[in-house]
């Protein structure tokens, strides 16, 4: 199916924009998962008092105005800052592009809750008397938000909205640009993930209630997926967001590429709220592989959805045994490890710190394995130190999200 | 309150609103709105910032006293003349 699309059908990577708590850019972000630096810190949070977190410290005022970041939300701004690198990376002539052919779509694990809880917060001190109550509450809170902002920002006309798909969503938006390239609505795509979620206390709060939440005294060791003393979820912020253009186009006017996306899936558990599903999780990689026709063993990265959670990284590594059973060329690595789990950016981060290996060949590894589970034990895992390899063609991006949703994208170099 | 805190108190509330605006040239008599980057949003932060600093409550109808530097002193003075 792939090698039969016709370019104007076949779908490619020119630009990646980013911010993680490691890296604002994604030479930096390389540089730091190859060197094993995490970005998790110590973090004081409304309410819940002290805790670890993954926190970006990008230049607010390098792309919009002290204005723009008073008005309008976190997310709004790591979706400005990302589009604008992510364009800016793309080498396209903005000035002029016809910015009704561009498409925004961003995806987002949760929106409006941090303004929500500070305006609550806030009217608390004029007695809970809803006069006080901003009239700036709705703008921040529509669920469109973030990706508007960018459009707002950079004047582009085209279509814009983002994807509720908890923390699938980075790779819904990907695949929801590669969806509206391919369908004619769009000429360039601007699509990936943002997360703002350290900003709302009821997150940490709910994970540690879930009994879900990190623990750990030094924060860079908190977030440690697959390792027998893993104690949760580290809850990051970040963003990511790609361009995405039809290969024909890419090819017209000679830009770098990253890879071609080559095959992706989503699917459902219908299950639990909760609980992932490893079966489901196995369908949901076959039907990308499937896709991409390509077999387990072409694959030569598998960038891991893992969060440190007890229960979600046995299930998952119970997925991806079944897929590959056996030790082969397949190396498997965690980027949460590193920066913990940045909710609607995940997706799109993790997938992002790995393109770099089509050049390099090295595979990054999962930082803080110090005592293996067992239970988590799967062919291929990079511990700790980065590995390097023959070749890369193709790295597979898991992501997987509350209410049973999974997606996996399927990356190849070209 | 006398004119100049009153003015003063403006300019405090227009410097969080418009951060990117140079207020030191602000005219008197110019509408806000022709010589800072405000819109109509912007407009009811004054408003809700007159509301959350000063308590004063003002009618929509009167919204359009708050024109320009010179009309919203105008008419602050008495309402604010106790504070």
């Amino acid at each position: 199916m792939v090698a039969q699309r016709p370019d104007q059908q076949r779908i490619v990577i020119t630009g990646v924009g980013l911010t993680a708590p490691n890296g604002d850019s994604l030479p930096e972000f390389r540089a730091n998962l190859l060197a094993g630096r995490s970005g998790v810190v110590a973090y004081e949070t409304r309410y819940f008092g002290s805790t670890v977190a993954g926190v970006c410290n990008y230049d607010e005022l390098r792309h919009q105005r002290r204005k723009e970041v008073r008005r309008g939300t976190r997310a709004g701004s790591v979706g400005v800052y990302c589009a604008h690198e992510a364009i800016a990376d793309s080498g396209i002539d903005w000035e002029n592009v016809d910015k009704s052919t561009v498409g925004v779509y961003v995806g987002v694990t949760e929106h409006g809750n941090v303004e929500t809880e500070n305006e609550i917060y806030l009217i608390k001190g004029y007695d809970y008397d809803t006069k006080f109550w901003s009239h700036h509450h709705n703008p921040r809170t529509v669920a469109n938000n973030p990706a508007g902002e960018i459009t707002l920002n950079l004047k582009i006309t085209g279509p814009h909205y983002t994807l509720g798909a908890a923390c699938a969503a980075g790779n819904a938006g990907i695949i929801q640009g590669v969806q509206m390239l391919r369908l004619g609505e769009c000429d360039l795509a601007v699509c990936g993930g943002v997360s703002e979620s350290i900003h709302t206390f009821g997150i940490f709060a709910s994970f540690s209630s879930q009994g879900a939440l990190a623990r750990h005294d030094n924060p860079q060791k908190a977030s440690r997926p697959f390792d027998r003393d893993r104690t949760g979820i580290v809850v990051a912020e970040g963003g990511c967001l790609y361009t995405l253009e039809r290969l024909s186009d890419a090819r017209a006017r000679d830009a770098k590429i990253y890879g071609e996306i080559v095959g992706y899936a989503m699917n459902s558990d219908a299950h639990d709220f909760v609980l992932p599903l490893p079966e489901r999780q196995t369908q949901c990689i076959r039907l990308a592989l499937d896709r991409a026709e390509l077999n387990p063993d072409d694959i030569d990265i598998v960038s891991t959805h893992a969060t440190g959670t007890v229960s979600g990284d046995v299930q998952e590594c119970q997925a991806l045994r079944d897929v590959w059973p056996e030790s082969g060329r397949t190396l498997l690595n965690n980027t949460k490890s590193f920066i913990g789990h940045a909710m609607g950016a995940a997706g799109a981060l993790e997938l992002a710190g790995n393109l770099p290996a089509f050049a390099d060949r090295v595979c990054h590894a999962t930082i803080n394995l110090d005592n293996p589970d067992p239970e988590c034990e799967v062919p291929g895992l990079v511990a700790n130190q980065p590995r390097q390899g023959d070749r890369v063609d193709y790295i597979l991006n898991n992501s997987f999200g509350m209410l049973g949703i999974n997606s996996v994208v399927v990356v190849g170099r070209i | 309150m006398i004119a100049d805190d009153i003015r003063q108190a403006i300019v405090d509330i227009l410097s969080d609103i418009t951060p990117d605006d140079d207020l030191t040239e602000l005219k008197e008599d110019v509408a806000f709105a022709e010589q800072l980057d405000l819109d109509s949003m912007d407009f009811l932060d004054i408003v809700m910032e007159l509301r959350k600093r000063y308590r004063i409550q003002i009618p929509e109808e009167d919204y359009p006293k708050l024109a320009s530097m010179k009309s919203t002193v105008e008419y602050l003075e008495p309402v604010m003349k106790e504070l």
